[in-house]
């Protein structure tokens, strides 16, 4: 452990050796004068100062206050203004630190919040390299204040803290962190981009390489998961953990307990020993290969930031950060990483072409149509969100009985990992219920079948229910690829039909492809949209085509990886063919999924659509017959490879294609799909096509979900004649 | 224990300082619960031997029971501090005597060995709950003339208790509210009323955060001649000035007592014994009188007279009130043993919350005089009422021993 001394970190501004940046103050006023005013609807954070008498004699704490003058639903995020707030106001305290004012500074926020980091409108403003690196530099020059004040400088993080606004309390000498900080997190690899503002440099430096690349790496490429205040602490990333109930009061406190040495700060030494640094940092390059496969550069831009931080020098280091940041932020990677994270905040509570919430009928009591796995997982999910009596129904008892206990047992397994309270438990298992009678359906105002995909069962299923049902009762069908329409048709009330498209596995994935058939009526689709929404899916309304958008498109692409195989490609060749996307997983492991039966079960349906642009082919055929579960079988250390009795299925030719062949094919074909389905109106703009394949595929948000991909590298253009998207929307403007 | 009463001992006090109300005081943007909340917080901090779950009630007073001081101010309060869900709470309201009665009721049930351990406290934020807010006083009031009006507007009663007792001058009030200032002042420089406050972070969306670690409504360096000047709002040519009375303040408090054994038990400290306590009722229209009967009431009951008290904890929400009790007992307008640190007028009176100051004070004063075996703490309060509660020192010689005869 080492004891930190109370004295702040040298300022490390002499160094002769390392690329300098402008002088401070003509940088400030350089930048200071590029953006005045250049956003005008900034929302401004303000750095308010507050001298604060701290108890025992420990003198003057000037105490600044990050505070937008919202409420927590707005958190502090760091503009222009923002950051010249904080800039006037450090410089302000510097000269009262050399005057012997103020024995400390202290950093906080507002209530429940203490800052979300950049104001992403201000990082993809930067219309060029320099620009982004002049505010990057901008960024540093304010921040290291913190860290070269002259008094010590304590951050007392009262709440969220995320990117920019968890690098200004790492400028700090001291740190404390309020228990129930619900969200601490360094998100900018999740975007593509790096921590610039001193993250990669401070934050090994303090917790080691491990956990930071843990925290830098790790944590944003797994779904950019968050630490609570708890854990954050325990990762060291603070010097001390308060209660929320007094953290500022005890925060404080103990900054005076600090000052006048009664707290003695300790942490655990960091070693600068290279080989454990290689070691820490070798493996998050591995865990960035596995999950991007080299094909966004912003996590791989960290490492070698992270490696710089063991051996540089301050200004060495910030300097690094921001050549890294005016990389990144005019990469195209970013440009599609932030028109993803728009497209899942926003575009997705708020679906487009959704009609009037308040059409939606109240929903009380839900039917299911089956009780096989599917249809308990949906009324798994129905009974857990909902909170109303859920029926379920089969043809036999013995299958009624099944389904109700597969979903009292998964609401058992909840109550044991305790995920729900014992209350919770039974009043969840006693909403639901089950008979073979679908008489029991009388009361439902939303009706939901999950049965054997076929046009005649289902249409059969929908007019046994319509005769038990009220008139105004929504039916849903969770199809994957059949016509809603063709399903209505012979309905008494074809207007209440609509198509529920979840996707595998139901609990987890949050896309709802909320099906509008030639006859549904805007009552019955809010009805969906509402009901979607308290299941807490993403929905985005489609036209009754074929397969609808995510499954469409992934059998349009497998159907050319598969075609390359049949055609001579080697199995192991089509399989890498798209690694460069940096897609979650290759094509042959989503067959497998996926499932070959059903996999071509909609191959089939699609070429029945469309024959000259989906094919069927013979090998998934034989692989189905044959009752295999997908092309490859695993060895003993997990690689794949294809086994003698599969190989001797496969009928293949002899033109054997590159993988970047094999690319370029399925990419033109998903280009192609994607302009038709456009052109049909199958949904209303590229951005529902990008936000389907990203909640419903989990395409990654460095390809912009997929149009910002293909339009960056003209496959658009050179397939359809134009993008997809202006420039400027998921990509650097023009 | 049926068939007997067990002791009832003050463990420990402490209070939040005291704000000005309004929309420039330093609470102004701070919640009335959350006040509370860090009283009781500290409290615990203080006595981690103390489990929290041997907690037996949480009593908080607020005499405006809406918004911020609603919902059952006690049970919430003890949620939020974080006490375990299966400590209770309640709210108590009797106007300045709030907090006074959260002690008295629950000293009762303790005595009475429904508990071992409570936490007693109250708030008031004056600031969000003007006096008033929301009343709607019975017409009968008026129509059967049961009340004189003036007795609702507590400046007003306290000119008629100047009117009852003539000898009672302006010029005195002014003089004792100097003394209390003055009082004040000292008791800040020697660091003595810093001991019983817990730190509060004050919320201001236009300055920031700030920490109140000293009240803020003491004018220490007040003189007769600034008195003088200020103005009688309650009456033409009246006596009562914002000066010679307690201000509209924004604070809470909390203690925690037990019982004896309890206390021994888990190693709690005794800093106070309660020997008794009585309320009595007055004429509403002159309420500031109603610590005599009400101390008359206690000392009888207590087997003791007025000269077995060497310490006196008096509430000053108006100087003419305490000069109204200090004349009846025959007491020096400037005794040293009465508010020996000074009292509300310098330091504030936020409506319940102030009876625990006193006896947070009380203890103190206790400590640093062995010699003296019992104190009171009393207080008049609105709508005709006074409360007094008699303590006995445990640093004295005698402690423990039966009380004598007087």
């Amino acid at each position: 452990m080492t004891t930190i001394d109370q004295t702040p970190a040298t300022p490390g501004r002499s160094d002769a050796t390392a690329p300098r940046p402008p002088a401070r103050a003509a940088l400030v006023e350089a930048v200071e004068a590029a953006f005045a005013g250049a956003l005008p609807d900034e929302v401004v954070t303000k750095a308010l100062v507050r001298d604060v008498a701290l108890p025992g004699g420990a003198g003057t704490l000037a105490l600044v206050t990050m505070d937008n003058g919202f409420d927590h639903t707005k958190p502090n995020t760091f503009g222009p203004a923002g950051l010249k707030n904080l800039r006037e106001a450090l410089d302000g305290l510097a000269a009262r630190a050399a005057a012997g004012e103020v024995a400390a500074v202290g950093l906080t926020g507002k209530p429940f919040i203490f800052g979300a980091g950049a104001d992403l409108k201000v990082a993809a403003a930067g219309k060029d390299r320099e620009q982004a690196l002049m505010v990057a530099r901008y960024g540093h020059e304010v921040f290291r204040g913190l860290g070269e004040l002259g008094v010590p400088t304590f951050a007392f993080v009262n709440g969220l803290a995320l990117g920019g606004g968890l690098e200004v309390a790492l400028h700090c000498d001291y740190r404390t962190i309020s228990s129930s900080a619900p969200a601490v997190a360094l998100p900018e690899c999740f975007l593509g981009l790096v921590p610039g503002w001193g993250g990669t440099y401070l934050l090994p430096r303090l917790v080691g390489p491990d956990k930071a690349a843990e925290v830098v790496v790790g944590n944003a490429l797994n779904n950019n998961k968050m630490l609570d205040g708890t854990k954050a602490f325990r990762l060291g990333l603070a010097d001390a953990m308060f209660e929320a109930a007094d953290f500022l009061e005890q925060s404080l406190l103990w900054a005076a307990d600090v000052l006048t040495g009664r707290t003695k700060v300790t942490r655990p030494e960091v070693s600068t020993d290279e080989a454990l640094w290689e070691g820490s940092l070798g493996a998050a390059t591995a865990m960035a290969d596995f999950k991007l496969k080299g094909a966004a550069p912003a996590p791989y831009r960290a490492v070698e930031l992270m490696r710089l931080a063991r051996t540089a020098t301050r200004d060495e280091a910030f300097e690094a950060e921001s050549q890294a940041i005016a990389d990144l932020a005019t990469s195209e990677e970013f440009r599609s990483g932030i028109y993803s994270f728009d497209l899942v905040q926003r575009r997705a509570k708020r679906p487009a072409g959704a009609p009037d919430r308040g059409l939606a009928r109240p929903v009380t009591t839900v039917g299911v149509v089956g009780a096989g796995l599917m249809a308990s997982q949906l009324a798994l999910l129905f009974v857990r969100r909902l909170q109303v009596p859920v029926v379920l129904t089969d043809l036999d008892q013995a299958r009624v009985d099944k389904g109700v206990g597969y979903v009292h047992g998964e609401i058992d397994g909840l109550l044991a990992k305790r995920r729900i309270s014992p209350d919770a438990a039974n009043r969840l298992k006693a909403l639901v219920s089950g008979s073979t009678d679908k008489a029991a359906f009388a009361a439902a105002d939303v009706v939901i079948e999950a049965v054997f995909e076929d046009l005649d069962v289902k249409k059969q299923v929908l007019a046994e229910v319509e005769a038990v049902v009220g008139s105004e009762c929504v039916l849903m069908t969770n199809t994957s690829s059949l016509s809603v329409t063709a399903m209505a048709a012979d309905l008494q009330h074809p207007e209440r039909v609509v198509g529920f498209h979840f996707f595998n596995p139901v609990a987890v994935l949050p896309l709802l492809e909320v099906v509008r058939g030639e006859r549904t009526d805007d009552a019955t689709l809010a009805t969906a949209f509402a009901v979607g929404r308290q299941l807490k899916k993403s929905c985005v309304l489609v036209k009754d085509a074929p397969a609808f958008v995510v499954n469409r498109l992934l059998t349009r692409m497998l159907g050319e990886v598969t075609k390359a195989v049949d055609e001579g490609t080697p199995p192991e060749v089509a399989e890498r063919s798209l690694d460069a996307l940096g897609m979650p997983m290759p094509p042959f492991v989503l067959l497998q999924l996926v499932g070959p039966a059903v996999a071509l079960h909609v191959a089939e349906t699609m070429h029945a659509a469309f024959p000259d642009r989906f094919s069927v082919s013979a090998n998934l055929g034989r692989l189905v017959a044959a009752g295999k579960t997908g092309i490859w079988s695993w060895d003993a250390e997990g690689k794949p490879y294809m086994d003698d009795a599969t190989k001797a299925l496969f009928e293949v030719g002899d033109t054997a294609l590159t993988a970047d062949e094999v690319r370029g094919k399925a990419l033109a074909a998903i280009a192609e799909e994607v302009r038709i389905m456009l052109d049909e109106g199958v949904v209303a703009e590229p951005q529902d096509i990008d936000l389907c394949m990203l909640l419903g595929a989990g395409w990654p948000f460095h390809l912009g979900g997929i149009t910002p991909y293909l339009d960056r590298t003209g496959v658009s253009e050179a397939v359809t004649g134009r993008r997809f998207l202006p420039r400027g929307v998921a990509s650097v403007p023009a | 224990m049926p068939g007997s009463l067990r002791d009832v001992v003050f463990v420990d006090g402490v209070r939040t300082p005291f704000g000005k109300a309004g929309a420039k005081g330093i609470y102004a943007q701070t919640r009335a619960d959350d006040l509370v909340v860090k009283c009781i917080r500290e409290l615990l901090r203080r006595h981690p031997e103390l489990p929290p779950e041997r907690v037996d009630e949480v009593a908080v007073a607020a005499t405006t029971q809406i918004g911020d001081q609603g919902l059952t101010i006690g049970r919430m309060a003890a949620l939020l501090s974080g006490l375990p869900k299966s400590v209770p709470g309640f709210a108590v309201d009797r106007m300045c005597a709030g907090a006074m009665t959260a002690v008295t009721t629950t000293a009762s049930g303790i005595a009475s060995g429904a508990y071992d351990v409570v936490i007693a406290g109250g708030v008031e934020h004056m600031g969000h709950h003007p006096m008033g807010e929301g009343v709607d006083p019975n017409p009968r009031i008026v129509a059967e003339r049961l009340v004189d009006t003036s007795a609702l507007v507590m400046g007003q009663t306290a000119e008629n208790v100047h009117d009852r007792f003539p000898q009672i001058s302006k010029e005195r009030c002014d003089a004792f509210a100097v003394t209390s200032q003055r009082r004040v002042a000292e008791a800040y420089a020697a660091g003595r009323i810093q001991r019983d406050l817990v730190p509060v972070a004050t919320r201001s969306a236009e300055q920031g955060w700030g920490l109140a670690t000293a009240d803020e409504p003491p004018r220490p360096g007040t003189t007769l001649a600034d008195l003088g000047t200020l103005k009688t709002p309650f009456r033409p040519h009246g006596r009562v000035t914002a000066g010679n009375a307690a201000g509209l303040n924004d604070g809470a408090t909390a203690c925690i007592l037990a019982s004896g054994e309890t206390a021994a038990e888990l190693g709690l400290p005794v800093r106070m014994r309660m020997v008794g306590y009585a309320f009595a009722g007055v004429e509403p229209e002159v309420m500031g009188v109603g610590p005599v009967p009400a101390t008359e009431k206690a000392l009888r009951r207590a087997g003791l007279t007025i000269d077995d008290i060497g310490l006196f904890e008096v509430n000053e929400a108006f100087a003419v009130q305490v000069l109204a009790f200090l004349d009846h007992f025959g007491i020096a307008d400037d005794d040293p043993r009465v508010n020996p640190d000074g009292g509300a007028i310098a330091l504030g009176h936020p409506l319940a919350s102030s009876g625990v100051r006193l006896m947070t004070q009380l203890a103190r004063h206790f400590e640093d005089h062995p010699e003296v075996r019992y104190g009171l703490t009393t207080m008049c309060i609105g709508i005709g009422m006074g409360g007094t509660v008699i303590w006995e020192n445990p640093h004295h010689a005698d402690y423990g021993t039966e009380v004598q005869a007087a």
